[in-house]
């Protein structure tokens, strides 16, 4: 492993000294994420391997090349699992890219996102060199949280060498309910069950029908199976599969998919296009071809924000444009960590 | 990245112009710089360090909390945000050439949202209170430090507090979604928001626990939780405290998340049971509080299985509360650990590391060595569930030489955390108290990358400046005091 590090490391120094753009690349399964690549790829799948995995410590290490896939596996094997649920997007799919994307599945409203559950990471920065932030304990407050930073960074701060993150046992029961309702009793449920103690773990709601899991102890379920009526669905764990990984039906038009994050109460952008929603309301999938700068504006009045998460033409910019003051600091904070710009040039911001 | 040494006395010529200059645009009675007036300020829970603030400024607009830093920001008078000073690693300790800005008149509830679960509050609104302000709603908020009465939300942000149930709720880096205040420039700073993410990078996460050295917290928006229906607590006595953490891991490892788990000591149940009569084992070596909630019959079950666990574990008593007040009382013990021990001694240092909880029973070990080495007394409360210790140094401020001897033993214990693969601290942050061991924790790359990271929020370095993260030249004096052991302070010690 040593080996496969310093040649990164090599690439890395190199590529600063010439200001040849890279990309780190794990599987590749959210090469379509962002905005357009540049740069040559840095293969990261060799520096793979679980570093250590401690079930009664509820943490795992692992390398940035590690498969998800092979992750999820020896946590299952445990009882355990990833809480935030993180979409895969294909069979090669590795931790680092993970974090990078800092995508996470139906989980997220009640478990939290993939940043919730980063305790530590080691980063190989822009000047070539390995830093070591956060750790493998449960609180640890030493230092700027620069590991959580990086959930989400999409590659531009530098390779995400290794990474430490919380896991949970796996819930002793689950089961999923469907009721039918129009859009707004269902917003409105979901938001009145939030509030309530029910072991709600994922919510989804797509032409007239929600979707609702439950998860926890048995004798929780049962009760909330109860309060919540319903139909109980055959296939419970493949319809939450299909959802996460975007194979459900919903997702094969040709449509730009955009992702709307807004505040789970927020009435439905009036909006040309079909809406998919999760997360208890917070996320709204928009299949549509409509204007990016409606489909922003109307995500901003409402609180949020709209990614252009799937589309051919990328070029109203992937993720919503940042105000001047924002934009400075974000500028900043990528200079500490790449002041060569070398790590994926353009792919969260044109600036960055 | 600030000066290395404090200035220790107060300018009169710079203290009249800074306050002519805040007189501005603040009332008389926003601006302190009387001795009887700033002397409750000058020092925050970590009574060991004390200095006066130069001037105190209580603004209470936004407005006027951007004008505060933007005239110091014109002066190049540091500013020193404060909350309610209950931090207990001197985060809030004044600079005798600076402002101390305090915030405990932002104390106003803005908006609370009880569909979309979210408060909106101004910094200095107590962390209890936000939990009794939405508790008509059948809501709380979930983080809950032993100090939820006193400390306020800002503070919480700024050090990412904890409690006794964030094992399974998380820490205040999990239930704040959004922040707004300002930078040193006074230019206003938004991170987060309603929505569950946010574009660009998480500057919320970096935010949270950055102990005042990047911004100004003027406003923060909670997230609340629905209250659990019932709560129950078992708890259990051990013969001895190793037996009691291996107790810890197998509660976790049978796959459950209690609500709480908490450990005391028997020097702990001592001093807390002739403070508050909890009802504690005063026979057990060590007892651990284990909490159960959900519904009625997830309580249940999951009482059961932590009974099994815990009698398999070897817990040779058990006593599960039966109502609401038993609960109360059984927890109270623990909330007033630190001021029960402050009873039993004239002064006591606090202790934050954590530890994997596989390594609990060496590092209590440890602690009784140093007790010997150090012949101080050192009673020990831990959150259990997630590994953080708090050791509790006894000893009498008055005495030089004993607080000296204490800041060693403190230490060693936070340097071994380390070398067993943990941290300096696990909630109470860095502050002035623990900047030396940072550079046991990190090395020279990661703290220049603290700094830069300052240096994006504060090129200046004005705000908290020598808080949190050492100087490089401090960092290699210090390591250096290590590797020459011949020179180490207290030769006179013993030493293995
Ligand atoms: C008896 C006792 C028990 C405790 N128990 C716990 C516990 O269980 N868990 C735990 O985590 N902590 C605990 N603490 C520590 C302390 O209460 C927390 O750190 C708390 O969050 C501090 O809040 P405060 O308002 O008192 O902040 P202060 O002490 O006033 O300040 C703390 C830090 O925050 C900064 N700050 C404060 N307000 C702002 C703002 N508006 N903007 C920017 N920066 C700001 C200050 O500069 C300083 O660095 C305990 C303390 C005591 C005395």
């Amino acid at each position: 492993m040593q080996a496969v590090l310093e040649a990164m490391v090599e690439r890395v120094r190199a590529a600063a000294q010439g200001a040849r753009p890279l990309r780190p690349r794990g599987g590749g399964s959210k090469d379509f994420y962002g905005n357009e690549l540049a740069g040559e790829p840095l293969d990261t799948s060799a520096y793979a391997g679980l570093v250590n995995y401690e079930p009664s410590e509820l943490v795992v290490t692992a390398r940035c090349g590690t498969p998800l896939a092979e992750l999820e596996r020896a946590l299952a094997a445990n009882g355990q699992m990833l809480p935030f649920e993180p979409p895969h997007f294909g069979p090669g799919a590795t931790l680092g890219g993970c974090v990078a994307a800092g995508l996470s599945g139906p989980r997220r409203a009640s478990a939290g996102a993939v940043r919730d559950f980063v305790l530590g990471a080691r980063l190989l920065d822009g000047r070539g060199r390995v830093l070591a932030f956060g750790g493998e304990v449960m609180k640890n407050v030493a230092g700027y949280d620069v590991s959580r930073l990086l959930a989400g960074s999409l590659g531009t701060l530098g390779v995400i060498l290794e990474v430490s993150l919380k896991v949970l046992p796996r819930p002793a029961a689950e089961t999923t309910l469907r009721l039918e309702a129009p859009q707004d009793k269902a917003l409105e449920w979901m938001n009145h069950w939030a509030g309530k103690p029910l072991p709600i773990s994922a919510t989804c709601y797509l032409n007239g029908e929600l979707s609702v899991r439950l998860s926890g102890a048995a004798a929780a379920v049962r009760a909330a199976r109860e309060t919540l009526g319903g139909e109980a669905l055959g296939d419970g764990e493949g319809f939450w599969t299909a959802l996460r990984e975007q194979t459900h039906p919903y997702f094969a038009p040709e449509a730009p998919l955009w992702r709307l994050s807004l505040p789970s109460r927020a009435a439905p952008p009036r909006l040309p296009g079909e809406e998919l929603i999760e997360w208890g309301g917070a996320l709204r999938w928009l299949a549509s071809a409509g204007e990016a700068r409606t489909i922003r504006e109307a995500a901003r009045r409402a609180g949020g924000h709209a990614t252009l998460f799937r589309a051919r033409d990328k070029s109203p910019g992937a993720f919503t444009p940042l105000g001047p003051a924002q934009m400075k600091l974000q500028r900043e904070l990528k200079a500490v960590f790449d002041p060569a710009r070398i790590f994926n040039p353009g792919r969260l911001y044109p600036d960055l | 990245m600030g000066k290395a040494v404090p200035v220790e006395r107060i300018d009169a010529s710079r203290q009249r112009e800074v306050v002519r200059r805040l007189r501005e645009f603040l009332p008389a009675h926003s601006v302190l710089f009387e001795d009887e007036d700033t002397r409750p300020y000058e020092c925050d829970g970590l009574t060991a360090y004390r200095r006066a603030p130069m001037v105190v400024a209580l603004p209470e607009t936004d407005e006027q909390v951007r004008r505060v830093l933007q005239a110091c920001s014109a002066l190049g008078v540091p500013v020193v945000p404060r909350g309610a000073g209950t931090g207990l690693s001197g985060g809030a300790l004044p600079l005798a050439d600076g402002v101390l800005l305090s915030m405990a008149k932002f104390m106003r509830a803005l908006r609370v949202d009880p569909v979309a679960r979210v408060a909106v509050v101004q910094p200095g609104v107590r962390n209890a209170a936000i939990s009794d302000l939405v508790a008509p709603f059948g809501l709380y908020y979930a983080p809950d430090p032993s100090s939820q009465i006193a400390c306020s939300i800002g503070g919480n942000v700024a050090e990412n507090s904890g409690g006794v149930h964030c094992l399974k709720y998380g820490l205040t880096v999990h239930n704040v979604m959004r922040v707004r205040g300002y930078t040193i420039d006074g230019e206003p700073v938004d991170f987060g928001g309603e929505a569950l993410d946010a574009p660009g990078y998480d500057l919320l996460a970096l935010a949270i626990g950055s102990e005042g050295l990047l911004v100004v917290i003027t406003e923060v928006t909670v997230k609340l939780l629905p209250k659990p229906q019932l709560a129950r607590v078992v708890m259990a006595s051990f013969g001895d405290v190793e037996t009691a953490g291996q107790a810890v891991a197998a509660v976790i490892a049978a796959g459950i998340i209690p609500a709480g788990l908490e450990m005391m000591d028997k020097p702990a149940t001592r001093a807390v049971e002739e403070f508050v009569r909890a009802g504690y084992d005063l026979d057990a070596a060590a007892i651990l509080l284990c909490e159960s909630d959900g519904t009625p019959e997830e309580v249940e079950e999951e009482i059961a299985r932590v009974k099994q666990v815990l009698s398999d574990a070897g817990a040779t008593r058990m006593t599960v509360s039966r109502d609401e007040a038993e609960r109360l009382r059984f927890w109270s013990g623990r909330k007033a650990a630190f001021p029960a021990v402050g009873r039993i001694s004239p002064d006591y240092y606090c202790m934050d590391g954590t530890i994997p909880r596989r390594r609990l029973g060496e590092i209590l070990r440890f602690i009784g060595e140093m007790e010997r080495k150090y012949g101080l007394r050192c009673p020990n409360v831990f959150h259990a569930g997630d590994g953080n210790l708090h050791p509790l140094i006894l000893y009498d401020a008055n005495d030089p030489e004993q607080l000296r001897r204490t800041e060693q033993f403190a230490r060693e214990v936070l340097e071994k955390c380390v070398e067993v693969g943990g941290t300096i601290t696990g909630e109470h942050g860095v502050g002035v108290e623990k900047i030396d061991q940072m550079c046991t924790q990190f090395g020279s790359a990661e703290i220049e990358t603290f700094h830069a990271l300052k240096h994006a929020f504060d090129p200046v370095g004005l705000l908290n400046p020598g808080k949190a993260v050492p100087t490089l030249a401090r960092c290699a004096e210090y390591r250096g005091m290590h590797v020459h052991g011949g020179q180490l302070p207290f030769p006179d010690l013993p030493r293995f």
